[in-house]
């Protein structure tokens, strides 16, 4: 019965597509997934490394992020999470992304909306797709695939499909890049 | 003095019945799950990180395991009262239990105890509704198993009752 699963060296189920939020060419050596929350302390730890990461790799990197809210321990994990993607209905999703990682204990409401409107997007629409949740199916369904890729917290990164089980200083994960190329 | 398995318990085995409290004054057993599946998760402590990380995400998936129609305990040597100041802590919504007292007993039946450490393994044991073990994994101590595992056996369970 256990046949399938391989809890030691999990793969990402659901590859990189059209449905991802994606910074670098589609052509890249090396895609890495985050699985992250806006909330959890250490996905805002390795925030600045993805960012020294794709500084030292430039287009040989693409790299997508995907939702994984912990909500229940985190309560403003989901509502962040779809304030970015209403940000992404508006072209902005990667501004709302470092805005709330830059943010991490101002995720109230109000403030997502502030946000917004720093970033110059429509808040009314923005306000109303938040009220709606009309972005949460497409968290959930970021959360679903993490759960059948293997991601058991937060941040789990994906280096060309195969689950990243060291740190997430720049060291370790640039490493784990040339040990996947 | 009973005789324990050498180490888990596999798939195919009858699981070994357990009383064990869930609050200070009620009790949980085996039968009061009987019809559905369970999910019964072994971890050494409460309020250590990994467990936290591991519960924190089963509460999360919830939702999925009840929707394939199975139930989840978590089980820890850790006492009622333990028990419910870390469940309140963390917001979970499954109930744990207390392998207490006589320490570890329930783990023990499992084949899941380490004497080393005086706390259970870091186990998942999968009943079918029946109350045989369906599947069983242990995992490295420090590690966080997750859940795939657990959704996998569990949807080779409903689809094997589908009849051909």
């Amino acid at each position: 019965m256990s046949a399938g699963v391989d809890l030691h060296s999990p793969r990402l189920t659901i590859p990189v597509s059209e449905r991802d939020h994606v910074i670098g060419p589609e052509t890249a050596p090396v895609t890495m997934v985050e699985y992250g929350d806006y909330e959890c302390p250490y996905c805002g730890a390795a925030h600045p490394s993805v960012k020294a990461v794709q500084g030292a790799l430039g287009d040989k990197l693409r790299f997508a992020f995907r939702h994984f809210p912990l909500s229940t321990i985190h309560t403003h994990a989901l509502p962040a999470a779809e304030a970015a993607e209403a940000a992404g209905a508006q072209g902005a999703f990667w501004e709302m992304h470092d805005l709330l990682f830059a943010n991490q204990h101002s995720l109230e409401p109000e403030q997502l909306l502030v946000y917004a409107d720093m970033l110059g997007l429509e808040v009314e629409r923005f306000a109303t797709e938040l009220r709606a949740h009309v972005h949460e199916p497409r968290v959930r369904e970021d959360f679903t695939s993490g759960i059948r890729s293997g991601v058991n917290g937060t941040p789990t990164f994906f280096v060309n499909g195969v689950r990243h089980n060291g740190g997430y200083d720049p060291d370790s994960l640039l490493e784990a890049i040339r040990e996947a190329v | 003095m009973p005789d324990y398995p050498d180490g888990a318990l596999q798939a195919g085995t009858p699981a070994p019945d357990f009383e064990l409290h869930s609050t200070p004054d009620q009790f949980v057993s085996r039968a009061d799950f009987k019809g559905s599946p369970l999910i019964l998760a072994f971890y050494p402590a409460d309020w250590s990180p990994v467990c936290t990380d591991q519960m924190a995400l089963y509460n999360e998936i919830l939702p999925e395991f009840q929707r394939l129609g199975a139930k989840l305990a978590g089980i820890s040597v850790d006492s009622a009262w333990c028990h419910i100041a870390f469940a309140k802590d963390r917001n979970l919504h499954f109930p744990l239990l207390a392998d207490f007292h006589p320490k570890g007993e329930v783990a023990k039946r499992y084949g899941v105890y380490d004497e080393n450490i005086g706390m259970a393994e870091r186990a998942l044991f999968v009943l079918d509704g029946e109350g045989v073990i369906a599947w069983s994994y242990v995992s490295p101590i420090g590690v966080n198993p997750g859940a795939d595992g657990i959704l996998t056996a569990l949807e080779a369970m409903s689809s094997a009752e589908v009849p051909a």
